[in-house]
């Protein structure tokens, strides 16, 4: 667990102190009438259930198996992954970035958490984490390396500070040994990190 | 401003702690406030780039001894507070006891999928063409405004080039401060990690950064 997760209590009858702030404050915003409860829990229900990295693999899964689309989601990424109903909030504008055997791309917001939710859903507690966002840009092989992940020496990184409301989303090497593949069963080997650049897609023989 | 969320290339923080099947929420105050936080939008009493100062302007020893989602409940407390939403004996007792603040719109919960898939694009038409075009070398100011900004301070000062054009956006450093959405022509503007860091980085690794027309001279 990263050193600066706030530990929570919730399981037995105690509230952490920031727990017990968060209830009172929702309880204070419905009172006042800003807040509809009901809201709050399809919001939930929406990004633990509904808006994750599956989305983002079948995006990635289309890619490889339809060159027009691939060429289409790296020149307009909006409008390729819009097509396959994935708009919306912290998606707005995407751009999709390629691996290659002689480029590897890596995605970070340094200034926040800004991070492809359409696609990946909530970001991970790491990538919100002073270690990922300090470091991803002066030491990317260093983090790549803690994630287990080393490159050849010749590869160049590129590394995609996300500063503005562009999000970004990596396309990471179709794995080999997957030729006739459909796009179902190749999303199953797309992970959120490849998708950020801290992993690569799985290889058949993880996978299964 | 130079605040405790400019993190990168400081040093100090230790390893990235990647975390096996990790949960969407790891306690549910973090749903919550996640919710909250995103239910509070439709108030339209603040937009994305004066949150992100309110988080920013918490100091930086409460910024950086915070989980992410307590920093987004101080944020939202403080913004609520400045814009008399709520008080603070208020928050601290979790009661209401001054009236409520009429406020532009209220997010129900049947209209949530339509509020998230609609989402809050940020492109807009500019008054002028862009300065740059791809191709363009450019030089980042060397700039310390006290306000709001979304120029990193370790990409300040450097030589990079315009890789894309993304069209005119909303200008963070007017928006956060109620100074209007100003829009500005918006790069991605790609760095060399030698540019940047030194001569001890790899020779052939790049940054890049989303960065709008005032950050930006000629080279």
């Amino acid at each position: 667990m990263p050193h600066d997760h706030d530990h929570d209590h919730d399981e037995g009858s105690e509230l952490s102190p920031i727990a017990l702030r968060v209830k009172a404050l929702e309880s204070l915003l419905v009172e006042k009438g800003y807040v509809d409860p009901q809201a709050l829990d399809v919001l939930i229900e929406t990004y633990e259930t509904k808006i994750g990295p599956r989305n983002g693999a079948r995006v990635i899964a289309r890619a490889w198996s339809d060159p027009q689309y691939k060429a289409w989601l790296l020149k307009d990424a909006t409008a390729a992954i819009a097509s396959l109903g994935y708009t919306g909030r912290q998606g707005e504008h995407m751009v999709a970035v390629e691996n290659t055997p002689d480029t590897h791309n890596l995605v970070v917001c340094t200034l926040c958490s800004c991070y492809p939710w359409s696609v990946l859903g909530l970001p991970p507690v790491w990538y919100k984490a002073p270690p990922y966002r300090s470091r991803a840009v002066i030491d990317p092989r260093g983090v790549l390396a803690e994630f287990g992940l080393t490159l050849p020496a010749d590869t160049a990184i590129s590394v995609w500070d996300s500063t503005a409301e562009i999000r970004y989303i990596v396309l990471p090497m179709r794995p080999e040994g997957t030729e006739g593949w459909s796009e179902d069963k190749l999303s199953g080997l797309v992970t959120r990190d490849s998708m950020i650049g801290t992993g690569l897609a799985l290889s058949p023989g993880i996978a299964s | 401003m130079n605040g405790p969320q400019d993190l990168g290339g400081q040093m100090g923080f230790g390893a990235v702690a990647p975390e096996a099947d990790e949960p969407v929420f790891h306690a549910p105050w973090e749903s919550r406030i996640l919710a909250l936080t995103l239910a509070m939008g439709a108030a339209r009493e603040w937009n994305i780039d004066k949150s992100r100062h309110a988080r920013e302007s918490l100091p930086p020893a409460q910024y950086l001894g915070s989980s992410y989602y307590k920093i987004w409940t101080d944020g939202l407390i403080e913004l609520m507070v400045a814009q008399g939403l709520v008080t603070r004996e208020e928050v601290a007792s979790g009661r209401m006891s001054t009236s409520p603040k009429k406020v532009a719109g209220k997010l129900l919960a049947k209209d949530v999928p339509a509020v998230l898939a609609k989402g809050g694009p940020t492109s807009r038409e500019a008054d002028a063409g862009p300065r740059f075009k791809p191709g363009d070398k450019v030089r980042t100011r060397n700039m310390h405004p006290t306000g709001h900004t979304r120029l990193p301070r370790y990409l300040r000062g450097h030589v990079g080039e315009i890789v894309r054009l993304h069209g005119a956006h909303v200008f963070p450093d007017t928006n956060a401060h109620g100074k209007g959405e100003n829009p500005q022509a918006l790069y991605t503007v790609k760095f060399s990690a030698r540019e940047v860091w030194g001569e001890a980085r790899h020779p052939r690794d790049t940054v890049s950064a989303d960065l709008w027309e005032p950050y930006l001279e000629p080279a």
